[in-house]
């Protein structure tokens, strides 16, 4: 059961107060019904499933939505290998959500639920969206709660919980006729158990013939981050546009991470929409990581998720989206057919690969990998 | 986590929306950003599956963006 803590009542009360100032337009979603399949593909590890979103307006001022989605996961992945044999899961997820728009200012509420056989998550979320400056400036504001209950399949007498705040702000602006910028600030705030019940660290071991050993990660109890963004995308007089995107984060855990992200969309016609994107990401690694500890407990907090380590990550993507003719599809305003794909290059520099056993204890190579993430949906306007 | 900033910089923005400002961009001058290639997040479900990915690769968090258009026309 989610229970919504002061913090968070104290934010939604203080959101709802701010209403009367509502000042400009908001307008609600339009009807809409999209159905994808998505697969990730990458790192020994496959995940793919089916998603389906779908909005529809009640009256004049209310939205109604509903997600389905699903991961099925296939890993075999170099976490798995070195600790484990290959697993498959799925991960079922539904969400709801209401839009209301009063007096011109536009609410919205949020409740996500997600299952799977050792983690269950539930998210409540609420937000409000206003224009301002004869709509030329859009601020939203955004809170959320999550509660985790974490799991470990095969051991029943393993239970942990963990919970997650999210406070997030964005101010969008109109800086001319053909470019529109956008600043996003987010805090997130995680309590609980945090790490990966199986995740493992290894840790330097003479009386074993491979050197070394592994024992359970431990990670602390909170965590804090910080993360600003700025986009802007600018319309090209060939109806085109080009966007870029640039995120820095920090967290208490000691990471600093940076991605920049540069996009170009094409129109061809009225029925093709065509996009190439590049972007590029790198951190640095958490305080208490490390590829090899020097022997068991070196200290308090240990971790060698990759995830955790420094590294870097470069992506290109493509993507097409095509207008269906209006006579193919009476029942519905407008449709689309869409294809995306992107292609991930992971590069660490201090996560060693220990399926290469030629090589001396932490002198392996270091790990690197590619991944491939496809998205085709369908896309209906009614 | 210190908020204060963040609610100090809604407020003011909330206070400023009480003036008479005149827009520099007229209505009739958006069309061009009211077009679909001008949307940060034409295609939700597409976007949300994206960052969903980035968050599970990646330690950072947060501020991905996705809101609408800047047009105040969606």
């Amino acid at each position: 059961m989610v229970v919504i803590n002061n913090t968070l009542a104290r934010g939604i009360v203080a959101l709802c107060l701010l209403l009367p100032l509502a000042a400009a337009a908001e307008v609600l979603q339009p009807d809409r019904l999209d159905v994808m399949y998505h697969s990730y593909d990458g790192g020994g590890a496959t995940i793919d499933g089916p998603s389906v979103l779908v909005r529809k307006n009640v009256a004049d001022t209310v939205s109604v939505s509903g997600g389905y989605y699903v991961d099925m996961v296939s890993s075999a992945s170099i976490d798995v290998l070195a600790t484990a044999s290959e697993y498959s899961e799925k991960r079922t997820e539904y969400s709801v959500g209401l839009d209301y728009l009063h007096d011109k200012t536009l609410m919205s509420l949020g409740y996500t639920e997600s299952t799977e056989s050792d983690y269950e998550a539930e998210t409540i979320s609420a937000g409000i969206s206003q224009t301002f400056f004869g709509d030329l400036t859009t601020l939203s504001m955004g809170l959320s709660f999550g509660d985790n209950a974490v799991g470990v399949n095969g051991n029943d007498d393993f239970a942990a919980s963990a919970k997650n705040y999210r406070y997030k702000l964005s101010l969008s602006q109109v800086l001319s006729k053909s470019l529109i910028a956008v600043f996003s600030a987010e805090s997130i705030v995680d309590e609980g158990f945090l790490n990966n019940p199986y995740r493992q660290v290894r840790y330097k071991d003479t009386s074993v013939p491979r050197g070394y050993s592994y024992q359970s990660e431990v990670y602390p109890l909170t965590r804090n981050s910080d993360a600003f963004s700025v986009r802007g995308i600018y319309y090209l007089p060939w109806r085109a546009s080009v966007r870029a995107d640039a995120r820095y984060h920090d967290d208490s855990w000691g990471i600093s991470a940076s991605n920049i992200e540069l996009r170009y969309l094409h129109t061809i016609g009225e029925e093709w929409l065509l996009e190439a994107k590049y972007r590029a990401y790198t951190q640095s690694e958490a305080d208490f990581y490390s590829d090899l500890f020097p022997y068991r407990d070196a200290q308090n907090f240990l971790a060698r998720d990759k995830e955790l380590s420094e590294f870097s990550s470069d992506s290109f993507g493509l993507g097409a989206t095509y207008t269906l003719p209006e006579r193919w599809l009476s029942v519905f305003e407008k449709g689309t057919v869409n294809l995306y794909w992107d292609h991930f290059q992971f590069d660490y520099d201090n996560f060693r690969n220990v399926l290469d056993t030629e090589a001396p204890v932490g002198e392996e190579e270091l790990y690197a990998f590619d991944a491939n993430v496809i998205r085709l949906y369908f896309s209906f306007w009614y | 986590m210190n908020t204060a900033p963040l609610a100090r910089v809604g407020l003011a923005l909330l206070a400023l929306s009480v003036c008479a400002c005149t827009p520099w961009v007229k209505p009739y001058e958006r069309e061009h950003l009211a077009d679909q290639v001008m949307s940060f997040d034409r295609d939700p479900i597409a976007t949300g599956y994206l960052n969903h990915v980035y968050e599970a690769r990646e330690a950072s968090r947060g501020a991905e963006g996705g809101s609408g258009g800047g047009c105040g026309c969606n």
